[in-house]
């Protein structure tokens, strides 16, 4: 299998005071042919990883590899076989759709026909609109289209989607899913989990400058070693029970401490979340009859309680404690 | 049919120019109206007409007949009360109060009092029967290229190639390095030269625009000759937008707030506003200072814009300005060259 993109032990530092340590030692590694996701919290150092693969941004430590060349010896070879869409990029406004994309397709040696790019991203009927008169969806189009213009081997896309409403983001996905069955890598990075779990082949979760996962979706997810979740809150004035030693008066799960949870059957972990107890559950026919009589056994009201799937946030808040999402 | 990045980059940026209404009023129409307005206040109009009081008293009748054949003011008889007020308010340029021996009341720091005097003494030694022996005839000359109108297009068209230049290329770097779009260009295979050379070369076009209107306004309005030949004047204008848009990469090579270059280009600009002769000849400075302002790319170009309109100067004795102006040109550029920061 062909590799794309190798990191090893990639470091960024910025200057800045104090200097912030952006990437600690990131390894990464994506096979040609597949859409890879880096999924991360606010702040964890995707934009910057995508930045030094892309050639935008020095590393200060590390060795990097895209498409078998090396930045600083290939770096024209590069630029003509890459795709980039930054996370923030506004193109000028006074120029129509087609006015630049071809500018944009002037710059490459194999540069496509503006008709055939904006027709991939369905911006033919915007052809002649200039750029401050798009919708964000449009424009977020309109900046793939840019990156589509080289018909590049390796496509970067720096979270295509944030900000966008769920139709614009489902023709972003469409154009993406089109790419990869053309059979050209993708990396994108996204704090959606939903997105990176419908389009990426393996996803790299980042936090603090490092993977701290790696895998296929549905691996990820796994690796729970349940695939259901139980979250459930219950009324924090019920009397006081044997095991809750913990802190009492906690929002959501009273006096019940999580962790002697664990005990009841099929649940591999359990977590103190904002307002309630999040289990993870490997069948939940099994865990719930045993949760309820336990709480009745406690005394405790059930104020909540559903249940769903397990997905790549419910990965990342085992890993760490946290949301990817600070809202 | 594929074209040159820099053609597209070129069109790109002249267009963009173009579809910025406020930009293409502060280019092109601003410079008119300035021009206008400085034209109107400054034409030549006849000298103001010069009265001349005679005091009512015993022979004022034969003051008033004696100086009616004589031209060039206008005579008016006043109370004696009167007299002396309307001469300190300016309303009269000169008192002349008949009697056995004439007395002339006047200002003599005023021009136009003073020459009341010699004129209206002439007149009655004239009436009087003095002969002239020195025979005399007046020429009159209100040329073209001689009026300050004529002075002030070439400097108007100076400051506009250099506030166009410094802006058109500083202002416009800036905001494209603080919408990320320079550092969205260096990750395509765009040659960094076709970007910086496009954007000098959008801004040199744009100044033969201006040079063109400016050129045809002065002579259709104002009548103004153009001695030099349009080849010279043009290149000279070209070199000066090299200079200025160099200028401008340099002020516009790190940061990317529009606030902190709006500010260093008005630290730029504002000495050679002042020194370079946009309204006023820079001559008037003192010899101390003239090294300093003769240095300034603004005075090279407005000298060498009103030698050549004016004087019809060819280009080879020009090459001092030439020099100076390619000198900040090109140094500016190299320097922005190595400041330049893309994203
Ligand atoms: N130019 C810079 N100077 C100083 N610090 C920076 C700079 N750019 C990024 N950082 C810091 O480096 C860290 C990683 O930033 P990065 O932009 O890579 O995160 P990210 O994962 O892309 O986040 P987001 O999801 O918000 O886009 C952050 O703490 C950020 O504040
Ligand atoms: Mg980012």
């Amino acid at each position: 299998m062909d590799i794309a993109i190798r990191c090893r032990a990639l470091r960024k530092t910025y200057d800045a005071k104090p200097p912030v340590e952006a990437l600690r030692g990131l390894e990464l590694e994506v096979r040609a042919g597949e859409c890879f996701g880096l999924l991360g919290p606010n702040g964890a150092g995707k934009t910057t990883t995508v930045e030094i693969l892309e050639g935008i941004l020095d590393a200060s430590g590390g060795d990097v590899e895209v498409l078998g060349l090396r930045w600083g010896r290939d770096d024209a070879a590069l630029r003509e076989r890459l795709g980039v869409s930054l996370q923030e990029t506004k193109l000028a406004d006074k120029l129509t759709v087609e006015e630049t994309v071809a500018l944009f397709s002037s710059f490459y040696r194999k540069g496509r026909p503006a008709k055939d790019v904006m027709a991939d991203v369905g911006l033919i009927e915007k052809r002649g609109a200039w750029v401050v008169k798009l919708s964000g969806g449009q424009r977020q189009r309109l900046a793939v289209a840019c990156a589509l213009v080289g018909d590049p081997d390796l496509l970067f896309l720096d979270e295509p989607t944030t900000g966008l409403d769920p139709q614009s983001r489902r023709q972003i996905w469409e154009i993406v899913r089109d790419l990869r069955r053309r059979g050209r890598t993708i990396l994108l990075t996204t704090h959606y989990m939903d997105e990176a779990e419908r389009l990426c082949d393996r996803v790299a979760v980042v936090d603090h400058g490092r993977v701290i996962a790696l895998g296929t979706p549905s691996e990820l997810i796994a690796s729970l070693k349940g695939e259901h979740v139980v979250e459930f809150a219950v009324n924090g004035d019920g009397p006081v029970a044997g095991a809750g030693a913990t802190a009492s008066g906690v929002p959501g799960h009273g006096p019940l401490d999580p962790q002697t949870l664990l005990a009841l059957p099929s649940v591999t972990s359990a977590l103190a979340d904002s307002g309630g107890i999040l289990l993870t559950v490997a069948e939940p026919h099994l865990a719930i009859p045993a949760l309820l009589e336990r709480l009745g056994r406690d005394g405790l009201a059930l104020s909540r309680l559903t249940t769903r799937h397990a997905s790549l946030e419910d990965v990342f808040v085992a890993l760490t404690g946290r949301h990817l999402r600070d809202d | 049919m594929r074209r040159h990045p820099y053609v597209l980059l070129t069109r790109a940026r002249m267009k963009e120019f173009l579809r910025e209404p406020e930009v293409v009023f502060w280019v092109f129409v601003f410079p008119f109206l300035l021009a206008i307005g400085l034209g109107i206040a400054f034409r030549n109009k006849p000298p103001d007409e010069i009265i001349v009081g005679v005091v009512q008293a015993d022979g004022a009748d034969r003051v008033v007949a004696a100086l009616a054949p004589a031209g060039g003011f206008k005579v008016e008889t006043v109370a004696a009360a009167d007299a002396a007020r309307r001469l300190r308010l300016g309303k009269i340029a000169l008192v002349v109060v008949p009697g056995p021996s004439y007395e002339y009341r006047y200002d003599p720091t005023r021009p136009d009092s003073v020459l009341a005097r010699q004129r209206v003494h002439d007149a009655l030694e004239r009436a009087a029967g003095r002969a002239d022996p020195v025979e005399a005839r007046d020429t009159l000359v209100t040329e073209p290229g001689a009026r300050y109108i004529d002075f002030l297009i070439p400097g108007m068209l100076g400051m506009n190639i250099m506030s166009g230049g410094m802006w058109g290329v500083g202002f416009v770097l800036v905001e494209m390095r603080s919408r990320k779009l320079l550092k969205r260009l260096i990750a395509t295979p765009m040659k960094r030269s076709d970007f910086l050379a496009a954007m000098m070369t959008s801004r040199m076009s744009v100044v033969f625009l201006q040079l063109a209107m400016l050129l045809v306004f002065g002579r259709l309005v104002f009548k103004m000759v153009i001695q030099g030949s349009i080849a010279s004047i043009a290149l000279l204008a070209l070199i000066g937008a090299f200079s200025f848009s160099g200028l401008g990469l340099l002020v516009a090579s790190r940061t990317s707030k529009i606030e902190t270059v709006s500010g260093l280009m008005n630290l730029v600009m504002l000495p050679m506003f002042v020194f370079s002769g946009i309204f006023f000849s820079a001559d008037r400075f003192p010899d101390v200072i003239q090294p300093f302002v003769r240095a300034l790319p603004l005075t090279a170009l407005n000298d060498a814009l009103r030698a050549s309109i004016l004087e019809g100067a060819t280009l080879p004795s020009q090459v001092g300005r030439i020099g100076v102006m390619l000198a900040w040109g090109v140094l500016s550029f190299l320097f922005a060259l190595k400041l330049f920061k893309w994203s």
